[in-house]
């Protein structure tokens, strides 16, 4: 102790404490960061199929088995319908980057074209969800409240009041629903990808859908209005206490600080 | 202080005649109130000028905003569970069965104009109030501002503080909204978990089964007048005491522990107090025009089937959801009884936690015995047993806070939950402990750091090369005030126990409490707890010695 | 100038430091050297620099006119719906936002006005003022003890003991009236957290549809939350029931179910659990279809729905309880009776 006591003046002490402290932060975020347990899942026309078919094997088929039978490092898409492809693929989690707790979404690969090529394909291996119309998704017409209470019954435990998004376990989480298509919305319910549950049209009907994608674009889009002023990320109270305590007391103090300094003296030049 | 006594005399040759409109006010008054007796101890009252002495004031004027704004608010709110359909301009609501409290409060939000302003200020000034306390309580805390005389006032304030967040979370269960709601029900689990009562006060508290249609107007009346009641008594009793006492001041030259130096209560402090009123009601009104606060139109009214991820109670009460989301979950069954260990020992916990800040005081003025009255302030690096406690319960504090935070830390930081909630419970043993090393650490080498300057004065980093050499930094000497400054503070020795054996040879043997003090005293105080302040032989040796550098 | 300032009072010799043995020992180079002299400031000094200071806060004060105005300006053309977007905060009420940022305004010109106008108008030349000792002085505390000690002899509290001890007596008693008062704040527990609107035969009705439920309506994969058939969101008692009676059904295959009473308890795979948390009892509802865990959005208690609804992570002390079902002979999915266990947060009654 009195050795490193001697040390602590010498100029290296700073850097190494630093590098440590850096070590310490790594080492703490590699244990803790969510381990690898991931799973995806994807799915299924007809001279489209054979297109579909060949960008199949070529992005899908390494962990997906090359007849979407499945493997250890992607599940079966057999039965998974074209809505579950549009969707995996159309958003981005799909082809997956790395194995991980959740594929993330990121920006798509495949175009909408090649998409439906392999939707195609998949849903030729087994009858599945088909891609919802336009009129299936269009938010005109449906009862924006029925919309409210539907999401808050079925979608904000996982995915909070407005669709901010949220954690599950083990690094899982649900992720913000703010200005995505809402035929990705439709798709996702009815198809349930990776961990969320499905919602079938005989649990949640067609009508139920459009109201919550309703409600949605009338609470979490760029356009929603927030009368308040800042929404604070959405997330409630720990966000409001972190802004109360920023800038709130740290304003505070700062008028503080002024009001109790002692003003310039003259000091003759 | 010249120019004033001109003025009186110049105002007291016309007053010959008649006395002014305002001095016969007053003398009415003082015939009746004896004012001029209150003014003369009072007027000219003098307060220390320090930033950290506002953190008060701070305090004090956000309650009084809560108070004027709750006040607008009571005009509007209806305190009732009756259940209503929603018709007002909110589109995402219309047509939604909510209860009397969510639908007034949306109300409140839509239709009457600067509503929404009002609430806003409401609920910001009441997270503003809240760290207020915080930190003020943490200022008077580490600077030992807690001591003789001030131990009951020390109290007062963390009543307060407590009564504050039980206010703060009646409020915020009002508008009947799913957040609130969420926290209400977590309040009747908790409550569940008494042993034997459990239930009968739950019963009792709801008027039934939770969630009844009780709790909100039992929740307002407590909200408005019970507990702002006894708040508004205790913060008066608190003023008046800091009043009486005197504030305290830091040491410095001419301040010491028999006077009080600083700018008279009139006329600088009335315009500096009074100013800073405004000036916290004008900052807490900008932050309420730009940021949106518990927006209940996004949440939805209450259904208990019903909830949203990210559910979290307002901050102050962060520190209790912390402890009850990383408490395993015990649960003991023995002979057709439950004990919920697993929400009954959090329960527990949350008020042994707070108290234990409460006690200090008594605990450290038993220990060190010191029985003096304390006007000066101590500078947190010369008690570092006490500003390392200070600080491993902060740490104690913020590692529940980030517990209570655990699912927004995981999305936020792309970590694991459960990882972060094995942290929390592993974190809230040991991070206070190393807190409580490292910061006593720290506040040794700052001691040492102002020995350094007392006796060898300050660098200046001009670097001088000797006729021989030699290269030398000019170390400037400190300025007597200076000097002073950094010794002006008492360094206590711990206790001894008695010699075993009294000069006569008669054994006497110390009582257990005496040990457990002598103990505790030399673990406050004994060797390797603070750095020996210079001494007046030290420096004239180095002085006189050394010459100049 | 400045020195002629300073009041004599406050000179260093007056000052009186504490601690008594380095008290100024001439030649002490840690004494105390009392309050430092008076330095003025800009505006002491410069009749200019104090006229610009006074311009500055009749400006501060003037401008707090202004936002009062404007305050009374936006309240009374502003419609309290309209909505306006501003960078960076996006879209936001427009009579919130005119009527917080001019009442700020007003406000804190008001405030910074006083405080300029004190910091460099009025005078900052540091006062002492003496303490006295909290504590009376022994005189005092003499005279109150005598005091204390001849009114406690008059009223012969300590003599007449049959006095103060009924007084006593009385005083405990009466406050037991208040509490009494409090007994109709709510009914006994009795049984009530025991039961749900749960009986034999009733119908799983699906809260989002209405209808009731069947059981080819639910997927392997799917999360679908039921009430009892009978009930209605109308209800004056539906809150208080939907808090025990909410339900949340899933389907797993067969071979997935790794609890021999959850498997019989269910009907084709379809299993039904009670919504609420074990915990404190919030509605627990986020249902990871891979992995069958349901998690706790409050507190994070995780229950795996494959193996009983027992607790794997978190607070929760006990199992989810399962509602036993079956399929009707019309084909519907229907209760076999209530919940065998109370739902919820544990009690001490609870067993």
């Amino acid at each position: 102790m009195k050795k490193l006591s001697a040390r602590r003046r010498h100029p290296l002490a700073a850097v190494v404490v630093l590098l440590f402290a850096l070590a310490v932060t790594g080492g703490l975020y590699a244990a803790f960061a969510p381990a690898d347990t991931a799973k995806a899942d994807g799915t299924a026309q007809s001279l489209a199929i054979e297109e579909g078919k060949k960008l199949y094997s070529v992005g899908c088929a390494s962990c997906h088995g090359t007849g979407g039978q499945g493997t250890s490092d992607g599940p079966s898409l057999v039965g998974v319908g074209a809505a579950a492809v549009d969707f995996q693929v159309r958003t981005g989690r799909m082809p997956l980057q790395q194995q991980g707790a959740q594929a993330p979404r990121k920006k798509a690969i495949y175009s909408q074209a090649q998409t439906d090529q392999i939707a195609a394909y998949i849903a030729s291996l087994g009858a599945g969800p088909s891609v919802p119309t336009k009129d299936q998704y269009s938010p005109d017409g449906a009862d924006i409240a029925k919309g409210g209470e539907l999401f808050r019954t079925n979608c904000a435990q996982c995915h909070n009041f407005t669709g901010k998004g949220g954690a599950l376990s083990n690094g899982k989480y649900a992720p913000d629903l703010t200005d995505v298509n809402p035929k990705h919305i439709y798709e996702a319910m009815q198809t349930g990808p990776q961990n969320m549950p499905s919602f079938p049209d005989t649990t949640m009907s067609e009508k139920n859908k459009k109201d919550i994608i309703a409600y949605l674009d009338t609470v979490n889009s760029s356009k929603s209005e927030s009368p308040g002023g800042l929404e604070l990320g959405g997330l409630g109270p720990v966000s409001e206490g972190l802004f109360a305590w920023i800038f709130g007391l740290g304003a505070l103090i700062a008028v503080a600080i002024w009001v109790a300094a002692h003003t310039a003296k003259a000091k003759k030049s | 202080m010249s120019t004033t006594t001109t003025n009186e005399s110049g105002a007291g040759a016309p007053g010959r005649r008649k006395a002014p409109a305002g001095e016969r006010v007053a003398d009415w008054a003082d015939g009746r109130l004896g004012i001029y007796s209150l003014a003369k101890a009072n007027m000219r009252k003098i307060f220390p000028d320090h930033w950290s002495f506002m953190l008060g004031e701070v305090c004090l004027y956000s309650f009084v905003i809560i108070i004027l704004t709750g006040v607008y608010l009571t005009l509007f709110f209806h305190p009732s569970m009756e259940e209503v359909v929603y018709h007002g301009p909110y589109v995402p609501m219309q047509g939604m069965r909510m209860s009397e409290a969510f639908a007034s409060t949306l109300n409140i939000s839509f239709d009457v104009r600067g509503g929404l302003l009002i609430r806003q200020i409401h609920h910001w000034a009441a997270l503003i109030f809240l760290a207020g306390m915080f930190v003020h309580m943490m200022r008077v805390f580490f600077t030992g501002a807690f001591r003789k005389p001030r131990e009951v006032n020390w109290l007062f304030g963390f009543l307060l503080f407590v009564l504050g967040m039980f206010t703060g979370f009646t409020g915020y269960s009002l508008p009947d909204d799913l957040l609130s709601g969420t926290g209400v029900r977590f309040m009747e689990g908790a409550i569940l978990s008494v042993p034997i009562i459990g239930t009968y006060i739950s019963m009792f508290l709801f008027g039934g089964e939770f969630p009844g249609s009780d709790f909100v107007p039992r929740f307002f009346s407590i909200h408005v007048l019970l507990l702002p009641g006894i708040m508004l008594g205790l913060l008066v009793a608190h003023l008046i005491l800091v009043i009486y006492h005197k504030h305290t001041q830091f040491p410095g030259p001419g301040r010491t522990n028999k006077n009080v130096v600083g700018l008279p209560l009139m006329p600088v402090y009335m315009a500096k107090a009074g100013g800073f009123f405004f000036l916290v009601f004008g900052i807490i009104a900008a932050i309420a025009a730009i940021a949106s606060i518990n927006p209940i139109w996004a949440i939805g009214p209450y259904r208990p089937d019903q909830v949203s991820t990210g559910a979290q109670p307002d901050w102050y009460m962060g520190f209790a959801e912390g402890l009850i989301r990383v408490m395993p979950g015990w649960e003991i069954n023995l002979w057709g009884h439950t004990l919920v260990l697993g929400v009954f020992i959090p329960l527990v916990i949350f008020p042994l936690v707070l108290g234990a800040i409460a006690v200090w005081p008594f605990i450290e003025s038993w220990v060190t015995g010191d029985k003096r009255e304390h006007h000066l302030l101590d500078r947190p690096r010369n008690a570092p047993t006490r500003t390392a406690f200070g600080a491993a319960w902060i740490a104690a504090y913020f590692v529940m806070l980030v517990g209570g935070g655990n699912d927004l830390w995981a999305t936020h930081f792309h970590l694991s939950i459960n990882a972060i909630t094995w942290f929390v419970r592993i974190g809230f043993f040991v991070i206070p402990v190393l807190t409580f090393i490292a910061t006593r650490r720290v506040c040794m080498g700052l001691q040492r750091r102002d020995r350094d300057k007392v006796l060898h004065g300050r660098e200046s980093g001009i670097i001088k090369r000797l006729p021989h050499g030699e290269f030398v930094e000019v170390h400037e000497p400190l300025s007597q005030e200076q000097l002073h400054t950094l010794t002006a503070h008492e360094q206590p020795k711990p206790l001894e126990l008695e010699p075993e054996f009294d000069e006569n040879g008669v054994a006497r043997k110390a009582g257990a409490g005496r040990r457990l003090r002598v103990k505790l005293s030399k673990g406050f105080y004994g060797d390797g707890t603070q750095i020996p302040k210079a001494t007046r032989e030290e420096y004239e040796e180095i002085t006189s010695g050394h010459g100049h550098h | 100038m400045s020195s002629q300032d300073i009041p004599e009072e406050n000179l260093p010799s007056t000052q009186d430091a504490h601690g008594g043995a380095v008290t100024k020992t001439a030649g002490d180079p840690f004494a105390d050297p009392g309050l430092p002299p008076h330095e003025a400031r800009i505006q002491d000094i410069d009749e200019q620099a104090a006229k610009r200071s006074e311009r500055v806060v009749a400006f501060l004060f003037l401008l707090s006119m202004l936002a009062t105005v404007g305050f009374i300006a936006s309240y009374v053309s502003v419609p309290v719906d309209k909505s306006i977007y501003v960078f960076p905060i996006g879209h936001i009420s427009a009579l919130n936002f005119s009527l917080g940022l001019t009442l700020a305004v007003a406000l804190f010109c008001i405030g910074a006005g006083a405080v300029h106008w004190a910091r460099t108008l009025m005078s900052d030349v540091e006062v002492a003022d003496e303490r006295h000792a909290i504590a009376a002085e022994p005189d005092v505390k003499a005279k109150v003890l005598a005091d204390f000690k001849q009114g406690a002899e008059e009223s012969a509290f300590g003599r007449r003991k049959l006095i103060r001890n009924t007084m006593f007596g009385a005083l405990a008693l009466v406050p037991l009236s208040g509490v009494m008062l409090l007994r109709d704040l709510g009914p006994l527990p009795g049984t009530k957290l025991r039961k749900t609107a749960w009986s034999e035969g009733k119908m799983l009705i699906n809260q989002n549809t209405l209808q009731p439920l069947r059981p080819e309506d639910i997927q392997v994969g799917s999360l679908t939350f039921a009430m009892p058939e009978g009930m209605k969101e109308e209800d004056h008692d539906f809150q208080k029931e939907i808090a025990k009676a909410a339900l949340m059904i899933v389907r797993l295959r067969p071979e997935n179910i790794k609890d021999k009473r959850e498997l019989d308890w269910s009907a084709d795979g379809i299993v039904a659990f009670s919504k609420i948390c074990t915990h404190v009892g919030c509605p627990i509802s986020l249902y990871e279809q891979q992995t069958h865990h349901v998690l706790c959005p409050c507190h994070q208690s995780t229950f795996d729905l494959s193996d009983g609804g027992r607790v794997i992570f978190g607070p929760a002390g006990h199992a989810l309880p399962q509602l036993r079902i079956k399929v009707n002979d019309k084909g519907y999915l229907e209760a076999m009776g209530d919940f065998a266990e109370p739902v919820g947060p544990a009690f001490w009654e609870r067993g």
